[in-house]
Parts: C-alpha cells; structure tokens; sequence
C-alpha cells in the first residue's frame, strides 16, 4: 500500500481531518509564540545544527569516549548493531533477574526494534507508562506522532479503550476522568516493575550520563521504583558536552509543545545503591545512513515533533498513514534508508512546501532531501513503471519546442471539444475528482504573441 | 538591458491573458521584454517526480534558449525557484551561472531590479493573496511563519499600493496549497482537502478576488473554487497590477 492510498482514508472522514489538522495546528501556533518570545532561537538553531554536525563527523570517539564515562559510572553498556540484537540484550537482562514485569516510558527505539512483542513473546508483561503510549498499547496500535502517540483519537475513543479495557463507565469520555483511571491503573504497575525501560533523549559524551525528558515523570517514577533501569539510546543520541545540554533542552520543549522546556529534564549518570543502569546503543541502520552524504542530516534530529505538527500533509493524513516507526516528512527521510522498496511512496507524500525545514530546530535539510529520495528512488527503478514512462516522454516533449507547440494545442483543442463527462472522468483523471479543469484558452501566450506582437 | 520572457509551459497554454499582462506590466515599467518562441518549459515537474535525469535535456534547452539575456523574467516563482537551485545538476558552464543568476521571478524582478515599490492604479476589491511555497520559503519572496512573526512581501507591499485594495487577513497565513506539481494527482484526496481547507480560510475572511505569484497554485485552487461555485474570482497578481479591471 502506498501513503496515498492510506491518506485517502484517513481524509475520507471529513470531520476526524477537521479536529486532527486543527489540534496539530493549535500545537504548532504555540510553538509560533514560545519561539517568536526567544529572540536568540534563530542563533540557538545555527548552534545546535553545529553541534550535531560536529558529533557526527567524528561520532566514533564520541561513543567511546561515552562508553568508557559510562561504565566508570558503574553502568554496564551494551551494543547492538540491530533491532534483533537490541531486543535479545534487553531480554537477558531481564532474564538475568529473573523478571518479568517491567514499565517502560516512551520510546521511539524500542518502537523500531519491536520489542514489545518481543517481550511479550517471550512471557514478560511489558506496560507503557506514558498516558498516549498506553492508550494505543492496549488499542494494539502504534504510535501516530512522535511526541503525541495517540493524537489520532478522540476522546470518545480513549473513553471507549477504557471501558473495554480498564472498566470505566461506558460513555464516560471526561478528559479528567480519564487521566485518574490510567493514573490508578499505572500506580499498580509501577509498584510491581522489577525492570524500567527508557528512551534516552541526548547521552553526554563527558559526563557518560543520559538525559531523559518528559511531561508526566512516568520514566522518573518507573527508574526510582525499579531494581534494573535499562536505558535504549541511537547512536544519534550524543552530544559531547554537558554545557551543549542548555542548547537542545530550550530548542526541544518550544519546538515540540511551545513550552519553555519539558516538566521533567531528569539525568541518569549511575545506579543507585545495590541498583543496575543498563546502557543499549543502537545502529540499526544508523551507520548507513551516516554514510549517505545527502542524507546524513537527518540523524541530527532531537524528535521534537514540530516538522509533524506543520506539515499540511500530515496534519491532514495522520501518523499511521505513513506507515513506519517515525511517521511525518523526518519519517520519510528515514524510512527508505531502513527498506527502499517499502517506504518507497513516503519521500512523495510531500509538496516540498518546505515548511519543515523552516520548523526544525536542528536545522535539517527535509525537504531537500525528501527531492532527493525521489531521484535515488527512481534511479533504483522503485517509482511506478507508468509514471516514470510518461514522464520520460514528457523529458522528450518538452524539451522540443516544435513538439511542445503542436502538443499543447492538441491537448487544449481536445479539451475544449470532448464531451465534459469524458475529460472530467473521475475514473482516469484524478485532477477532476474535486477540481475543475482550466478553460482551455483559444490560443496560447505564444500563438498570441507572434500574431500580436512578432 | 536585454529581458527575456520566460512563461512557464501550463501559463503558455491556458493562461495566456498571465503571459499578456506580464509582457504589458513590464513595457509600462519601461521594459521591453522578449519572448523566445523555442523556449518550452523549466524542467521542473520531471524533476519534482524524480526524474531528474531525464529532465536534464529541458535544463539545457532552456539555458541555450535564454543565455543571451541579461535577465531572464517569470510569472512564477516556482519555477524560477527551480532553475535558481535545481539546475547545479548540470555542469556550470559560464551560460549556465548566467542564466541561473539572470532568471527573476516577475515581482522580484519588479522590485528588486527595477526597484519599484508603488504602482500606480486603484482596485477596489478585497483581496486575498495566495503566498506560494515555492516563492515564500524558496526565493524569500516574504517572511515564513516558522522563523519570525513578520507577515510583510514584496508582492503584498505592491498590491497594497494600489487605491482601494483591501488585502485579507488569513487565519493561516502561509500555509500550502497543495497543488505540489504531480502531487496534486498521485496524492489526489489530501491534495484536494489542502486546496478546500486554503479556499476556505479565504472565505472566511472575505476575499472576493484571490490572487497570488504562482499560476499553479491558482490554478489548483481556482479548480476548487468552480466546482464549488464560490463566489470567488482567481486572477494572477501580474494582471491587478496591470490594471484589469471588475
Ligand atoms: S526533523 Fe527536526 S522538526 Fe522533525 S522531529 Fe526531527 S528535530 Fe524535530
């Protein structure tokens, strides 16, 4: 299935669009203000750009440098080169203790690697702690946003989840209501977790420590009550300094939320007394992606969101239609790295309208790229065979005036002539289905010209 | 100063009156613009859909088509856009610097080369002006939304020159259209919705007669706004300015 079929569907329910695009956008004028208030962010975005850049140019020391802080620390750092790796680490972790309840807070990495149901496979009980991660884990689906998991639904669907799945009342949908049933439903998670899974939102080169940023505390309350506090990081994560920090936090929270910075900026550097801190860095087709000059930008993302919320395509197509772990124009960048074949229709989903890149505080080249993909993608033969045909006849057509003047006074003529019912068939003209064709002019600029003016 | 005329391929064939209002606006500038019949198109809808390789033989047809002008002057800035920053796929021959530094959007050319920022000339309409990606972000024709609250352009400025005009204040400022050249029919269902939610914030907030740099944009939202029969007229900025009259 291609992004477009399934943005069809999403865009079919006209009113769920409606709220979608207007909540999104409600986001995104909030970060409007939050930023317009800062007037260094421009500054602020150069410097975070750098920095990232720097790290990655030389990303090898950096992640030495941070293993050898780390395990100084007495965190015990693991590597995986993929997913299937990263889930088996974390699986002997929890074996090793002899676990098998565990809370996690929101992670992206652990999304990508699958490991829930690897977990769950393998008999461990596995609760997502962030409210939105929730809701979609006990509706079974994945996460539509990269900051707001669960904006594709409505507080009728939350309340209807949990009355199947928590026992609320039917037919209760208050917000507040809501929260304190998933409040009570957690606290009893919390408790009983031998294990705590987190995300890492930067790793310090210097100090070997991971920062974690949330707005609910969930990942703090899970790590603080927990034996085991496994932390999954990219190895996009690093930056080298603890004083580059100050940089990504202020761009992070504004960006994402409008909020100056995230309720909860916690830093883990060791384990507490008679605790274990474990550290999985990951590549999982990172390091290809480094090696993609045109394309290595795009792991300088701090996955604040702000690129989704203003994107018109998103806002009006959802997360799921895009169809990978990292939805939104970031996501269409990333994906055809991870499988070309299957994400081959993401880096069209877009009007290169640009506004992403103008968004991103990191300063990522999106829409650049996403013109890219398109050019590595067909060179690889993966767009439709019928649309690169035409258009390679188009390359011809156009590039001869002889064949372009007679063309397109064949194509107005035709217009003007066939029947309406057959040129505007919603059948084969996928302009028609909500549009008017142009009035086909009786004569062209140029006709005009050499008879008026030449 | 020699000017060359560049009217991009769909302007050409069913925008005509875009090409004539341009031509007139510049000879009433003083300018006396050419237009070189062998030229074709900028390459850009090839190139937008990945296919770029096969659009290289239109990049070179339009650099030989054009390399003898000083300038060379568009009704669109997309596709000024495009040759602006797409055409360092070819080897950059002094021709190809030339024509890639000489090629102007219309407005820009009007305001920044010829500087002028008043024209005179009374349309008393409200009108709502269509800020085109390709222009705003691309050539900086004005201020994006993500970077400073400055809502202020050169095509705003001069439209707002003009007697009587009164300009639409959007709920959306520059939000895109959704026309995205082959993405308005590989993208049918969204491309559509981007177009009726942008027709709509202009009804809301009054415009009678939307116009804006870009025909293609226009062109999709002028699509919408007669299947919907909406009391909406759709003209190119270049023909208020040339002084069209309703
Ligand atoms: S690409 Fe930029 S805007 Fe998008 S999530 Fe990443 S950092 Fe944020």
């Amino acid at each position: 299935m291609t992004h477009s079929s399934r943005a069809a569907t999403f865009v079919a329910d006209a009113d769920r669009t409606t709220w979608h695009d207007e909540t999104l956008w409600f986001v995104r004028q909030k970060r409007d203000k939050a930023v317009y208030a800062v007037p260094e962010f421009q500054d602020l975005r150069e410097l975070a750009s750098q920095i990232k850049e720097h790290t990655l140019s030389r990303l090898d020391e950096y992640l030495q440098q941070f293993e050898a802080k780390a395990q100084r620390n007495g965190v015990h750092v693991h590597w995986a080169a993929d997913a299937q790796e990263h889930n088996a680490i974390v699986l002997d972790i929890i074996r090793r203790h002899n676990a098998t309840r565990v809370v996690k807070s929101k992670s992206m990495l652990t999304e990508e690697c699958h490991l829930n149901p690897h977990l769950i496979g393998h008999g461990i009980e596995v609760i997502d702690t962030d409210l939105g991660e929730r809701i979609i884990q006990l509706r079974e689906e994945a996460p539509s946003h990269l900051v707001l998991p669960a904006i594709h639904l409505k507080k009728e669907d939350v309340g209807a989840t949990f009355h199947l799945h928590l026992g609320t009342e039917k037919g209760n949908h208050d917000p507040q209501q809501l929260t304190e049933a998933a409040r009570q439903h957690l606290r009893a998670k919390f408790l009983a977790a031998e294990v705590a899974i987190s995300g890492v939102n930067f790793a310090v080169a210097e100090t070997g420590g991971v920062v974690i940023c949330t707005n609910e505390g969930n990942a703090d309350l899970g790590v603080n009550l927990a034996q085991v506090h496994i932390a999954s990081m990219g190895i996009e994560k690093l930056i080298p300094r603890l004083s580059d920090l100050g940089v990504f936090t202020r761009l992070l929270a504004r960006s994402a939320t409008g909020q100056p910075v995230t309720t909860y900026t916690s830093h883990y550097t060791k384990p507490a007394e008679g605790r274990e801190m474990h550290i999985v860095i990951v590549d999982n087709g990172r390091t290809q992606q480094l090696g993609r000059p045109d394309f290595r930008a795009s792991l300088k993302c701090i996955r604040c969101g702000a690129c989704m919320n203003t994107c018109p395509v998103y806002r009006r197509s959802g997360g799921h239609s895009y169809d990978f772990t990292v939805p939104g124009p970031i996501g269409a960048i990333l994906s055809p790295n991870i499988d070309l074949k299957k994400h081959s229709s993401l880096p069209f989903a877009s009007t290169l309208c640009g506004s992403c890149t103008d968004v991103c505080p990191v300063k990522i080249d999106i829409h650049v790229q996403l013109y890219k993909w398109r050019q590595v993608l067909t060179e690889a033969g993966e767009i439709p065979a019928a649309k690169k045909w035409s258009l390679k006849f188009m390359g011809r057509f156009l590039a001869s005036p002889k064949a372009f003047g007679i063309g397109g006074k064949v194509a107005r003529t035709g217009l003007r002539l066939l029947p309406y019912q057959l040129t505007h068939a919603k059948a084969f003209n996928a302009w028609a289905v909500a549009r008017e064709l142009p009035e086909p002019p009786k004569q062209s600029f140029r006709e005009w010209y050499a008879r008026t003016v030449e | 100063m020699r000017v060359a005329l560049f009217i991009p391929c769909y302007v050409d064939q069913f925008y005509p009156q875009v090409g004539i209002a341009s031509l007139q606006l510049l000879q009433k500038l003083g300018v006396q613009a050419h237009f070189p019949a062998q030229q074709t198109c900028c390459g850009q809808p090839l190139a937008n859909s990945g296919c770029e390789r096969e659009a290289l033989p239109i990049y070179h047809h339009f650099v030989d088509t054009f390399q003898d002008y000083d300038y060379v002057v568009a009704p669109s800035g997309s596709c000024v856009y495009h040759v602006r920053k797409h055409f360092d796929k070819l080897e950059q021959t002094a021709p190809v610097q030339k024509v890639r530094a000489a090629t102007y959007d219309l407005i820009d050319f009007i305001t920044q080369v010829l500087d002028i920022t008043e024209l005179p000339g009374q349309f008393p309409h409200k009108v709502g002006l269509h800020l085109s990606c390709h222009g705003q972000r691309g050539l900086h024709q004005a201020n994006e939304s993500e970077m400073t609250p400055v809502r202020d352009g050169q095509l705003r400025r001069l439209l707002s020159s003009l007697d009587g005009i009164e300009l639409t204040e959007l709920d959306r400022n520059d939000e895109c259209c959704g026309f995205g050249g082959t993405f308005c029919v590989s993208e049918e269902a969204i491309s559509a919705r981007m177009g009726q939610d942008r027709v709509q914030d202009h009804l809301r907030n009054g415009t009678t007669i939307l116009t804006g740099g870009d025909m293609s944009c226009l062109m999709h939202l002028q699509g919408i706004v007669r299947r919907r029969q909406l009391p909406m007229k759709v003209l190119h900025a270049v023909e208020i300015l040339n002084g069209t009259r309703f």
